[in-house]
C-alpha cells in the first residue's frame, strides 16, 4: 500500500513541475505566439520519447526575498530523447518560469547536460527562451553563463551542437549559439542581442525595435549570426531534423549513409550553365543536377550569398558543397562570404564530410570597404579551412578561376585531392581584359588605333590563355571532364578517396586568422 | 520565381551581369579625411565646451569633454589653426560620428 502512496505522491510532485510558470503564463507564452519549452521537445523529439532529468532542481538564492519564490525546474528543462530513433542531448529554457532567467541552478542543469552529450558522443540542442541573466543572483547567473560557454568551446568539433533561438536571447547569453554550430531563428520570435533596444537608445539615442536591432532577417541576412531561418516553430523543428539527417553524431562517426538516387531530370546542366563567362545562373541548380534526388540543404542562405555552402548526397554519401554564385556579385569572396565559407569548411573537416567545390569566380571584391574591412585576414579564413583540411577535398572549376580566387577555391596548391575542370573553364592570373591591358600595354599605346589594338591582343590572350589545358598541362588539373560526366566522376573519386589519411606536423593547435 | 534584377560588376575590366546584395548597396563610400574635421568617434554628450569659433589653437589642445559610457572623454584639436566653426553645444547628445569641431 505504502509503495503505491509513494508513487501517487511523485505522479502529483512531477503534476506540479509540468506545469511550468502556471496557466497564465502559458497564455501569455500562447498570445506571444511562442510554443512551451515542453511543446518544443515533444515537436522536435521522437513521439515519447523524451527523459526528463533534474526536474525537481530548485534555485538556492535567498537574497530579494527570492527564498519565498518556487521555480519550477528552475526555468529549463533538460532531458535526453531520441530524433529519428537515434539518440539527442537537448535543453530548453522555459520562458514561463520567470521569464527563463539563468541562474545559478538553471545553469547546472544545462552544463549537466551538456557534460552528458560529450561524454556519450550525441549531438545537443538548445532552446534559447530567456530574459537573460537573473540579476537577483548577481554572480552565480554569470558564473552559469561562463561555464556553458567553456563546454560549448570543449565540446566544439567533438558533437554537434544546434541552438534554436525562440524567444528572447540577450546579452551575455547569446554567446552560448555563438560558440555553436548552427543556430536556428524564426521570423517574429527569434531576438537576439547584445544591449536590447532600451539601452541603445539612452545610451546611444538610436530608437530602433527588437526586430531591427537584432530579429531573425537581421541575423539572416546581415550580420550572419544564424543559419537557419524558419517562418514558424514547426517549420524550425523540420529544418533541425532535416539538417540531422546529414551529419554524423561525433567526429568519431560519419554521417548516416542513404539509399543512392538519381538527380531529379530536371536538373541539366548544359541548360543551365552560359558560356559567356559573364553571364549569371544559379549554382545551385549545379549542385542539385549532381546531388541524389536534387536534395540541396543550403546553410545561411541569405546572408554573403555570393557563396553557397551547404550538405548534399552523392550516391548515399553526406557532401559538403562549397560554391561560387555567378548570379549575386559576380561569385566573388568578399570579407562575408570568406567567413562563412571559411567556418563551413572546418564544419565538414571536423565531422568527416568530403568537401566538393564548385568554382567560378572572378576574384576577390574590389574596394576601399572590402580592404577597410579586412578583406585580407577574412580571405585567409578560406585558404587557411581549405590547406587545413584533411577530409576528402575535389574542385570542380566550371568557369572562372582567376588569380587569388583559383588559388583559394581550394586548388591543387592548396592538396585538393582531385581538379577537375569543365572545357569552359578560364584559369588565370586574372580576366582576359585586365591582363591584356598588362602585357600588350607598350603595343597598345602604340598602335594606330588603340582600342583595335587591345581587343585584338584579348582576344590573342583569352585564345591562349582563358582555357583549362595550360594548368592541365602542368599537371594542376587531373581532368578536364564533360559537364555532364560531373556526377559520374564526383562519385568515383568520393569512393577511391574513403580511406583518406594525412599526416599533418604534431602542433597544439593552429591559428587561424580569425 | 520572378526574374531577378541584374547589374553590372566591374571585376579587371570585365563587366559582369550580377545581382547586387543589400549590403553592397548600402556600402559606405570612402571619402578622404580632413585632418581639421572633429567628430565623435563614440556616441556621447558633450558636458563641457573649452573653445568659441575663431579661437586659435594648437594641436592636443582640449576642444570639449564628451560624456559617453561612463568615461569622459578628452577630445583635442587634431592640428594647429583656428576654430572655423563650431556645431554642437554644452548638453548635446552626438551620435558616433557627428561632427563638432572644423579647424582651418
Amino acid at each position: 500500500m505504502s509503495l503505491k502512496r509513494n508513487v501517487l505522491d511523485l505522479r502529483k510532485r512531477k503534476e506540479i513541475v509540468l506545469q511550468g510558470g502556471g496557466e497564465e503564463a502559458i497564455k501569455k507564452q500562447a498570445a506571444m505566439g511562442k510554443l512551451t519549452a515542453r511543446e518544443r521537445i515533444e515537436a522536435i523529439l521522437d513521439k515519447d520519447s523524451f527523459h526528463e532529468y533534474d526536474m525537481f532542481v530548485e534555485h538556492q538564492s535567498k537574497d530579494f526575498d527570492m527564498d519565498k519564490k518556487v521555480l519550477h525546474g528552475d526555468g529549463v528543462i533538460i532531458g535526453t530523447g531520441t530524433i529519428y530513433g537515434e539518440p539527442v542531448c537537448i535543453y530548453a529554457q522555459d520562458f514561463t518560469v520567470a521569464g527563463g532567467s539563468l541562474g545559478l541552478m538553471h545553469a547546472r542543469k544545462i552544463t549537466k547536460i551538456m557534460d552528458h552529450a560529450l561524454k556519450m558522443r550525441v549531438p545537443l540542442i538548445g532552446i534559447n527562451d530567456s530574459g537573460g541573466a537573473r540579476i537577483q543572483e548577481g554572480v552565480d547567473s554569470l558564473a552559469g553563463y561562463g561555464e556553458i560557454f567553456f563546454r560549448n568551446t570543449q565540446a566544439s568539433g567533438v558533437i554537434p551542437q544546434l541552438s534554436v533561438i525562440l524567444g528572447p536571447c540577450a546579452g551575455g547569453a547569446v554567446y552560448s549559439p555563438a560558440l555553436t554550430d548552427f543556430v536556428f531563428v524564426v521570423d517574429n520570435i527569434s531576438k537576439m542581442f547584445i544591449t536590447g533596444p532600451e539601452v541603445v537608445k539612452t545610451v546611444l539615442g538610436e530608437v530602433v525595435t527588437m526586430e531591427e536591432l537584432g530579429g531573425a532577417r537581421v541575423h539572416s541576412e546581415i550580420s550572419g549570426n544564424a543559419h537557419f531561418f524558419a517562418h514558424s516553430e514547426y517549420e524550425c523543428f523540420e529544418q533541425i531534423k532535416k539538417l540531422l539527417t546529414f551529419i554524423p553524431w561525433s567526429n568519431q562517426a560519419k554521417a548516416k549513409p542513404f539509399p543512392s538516387k538519381p538527380p531529379r531530370p530536371e536538373y541539366k546542366i548544359e541548360k543551365i550553365i552560359p558560356s559567356d563567362p559573364t553571364q549569371p545562373y544559379d549554382v545551385r541548380d549545379i549542385i542539385r543536377a549532381v546531388a541524389d534526388d536534387s536534395d540541396f540543404l543550403e546553410i545561411q542562405q541569405e546572408f554573403a550569398k555570393n557563396i553557397v555552402v551547404g550538405f548534399g548526397r552523392i550516391d548515399g554519401e553526406t557532401i559538403g558543397f562549397v560554391a561560387n554564385q555567378p548570379s549575386v556579385l559576380a561569385g566573388v569572396l568578399d570579407c562575408d562570404s570568406s567567413d562563412k565559407a571559411g567556418r563551413f569548411i572546418r564544419f565538414c573537416d571536423a565531422f568527416n564530410i568530403p568537401i566538393v567545390t564548385f568554382e567560378d569566380m572572378p576574384g576577390y571584391l574590389p574596394g576601399v570597404e572590402q580592404e577597410h574591412m579586412g578583406v585580407i585576414r577574412h580571405g585567409a579564413k578560406v585558404l587557411y579551412a581549405y590547406s587545413e583540411a584533411t577530409v576528402p577535398k575535389i574542385t570542380v572549376i566550371l568557369r572562372k578561376a582567376y588569380g587569388g580566387g583559383y588559388i583559394a577555391m581550394n586548388s591543387r596548391h592548396l592538396k585538393a585531392d582531385f581538379m577537375f575542370a569543365w572545357p569552359t573553364a578560364e584559369i588565370a592570373v586574372m580576366g582576359p581584359e585586365g591582363a591584356a591591358n598588362i602585357i600588350f600595354k607598350k603595343e597598345i599605346m602604340a598602335a594606330e588605333n588603340p582600342e583595335e589594338m587591345r581587343k585584338i591582343k584579348v582576344a590573342e590572350y583569352r585564345e591562349k590563355f582563358a582555357n583549362p589545358y595550360v594548368a592541365a598541362s602542368k599537371g594542376y588539373i587531373d581532368s578536364v571532364i564533360e559537364p555532364e560526366e560531373t556526377r559520374k566522376i564526383l562519385k568515383h573519386s568520393i569512393e577511391v578517396s574513403s580511406n583518406k589519411s594525412v599526416l599533418t606536423p604534431a602542433k597544439k593547435h593552429g591559428i587561424p586568422p580569425f | 520565381m520572378s526574374t531577378p534584377k541584374y547589374d553590372l560588376l566591374e571585376i579587371d575590366g570585365l563587366q559582369y551581369k550580377t545581382q547586387f546584395t543589400e549590403k553592397f548597396i548600402n556600402r559606405k563610400k570612402w571619402e578622404k579625411p580632413d585632418p581639421g574635421i572633429v567628430t565623435t568617434h563614440i556616441p556621447g554628450s558633450i558636458i563641457e565646451m573649452y573653445v568659441k569659433e575663431g579661437q586659435e589653437v594648437k594641436a592636443g589642445d582640449l576642444l570639449c569633454l564628451l560624456e559617453a559610457m561612463k568615461m569622459h572623454n578628452k577630445i583635442l584639436a587634431p592640428i594647429s589653426g583656428s576654430i572655423a566653426k563650431i556645431h554642437v553645444n554644452k548638453g548635446d547628445k552626438l551620435h558616433k560620428d557627428a561632427l563638432m569641431f572644423e579647424i582651418k
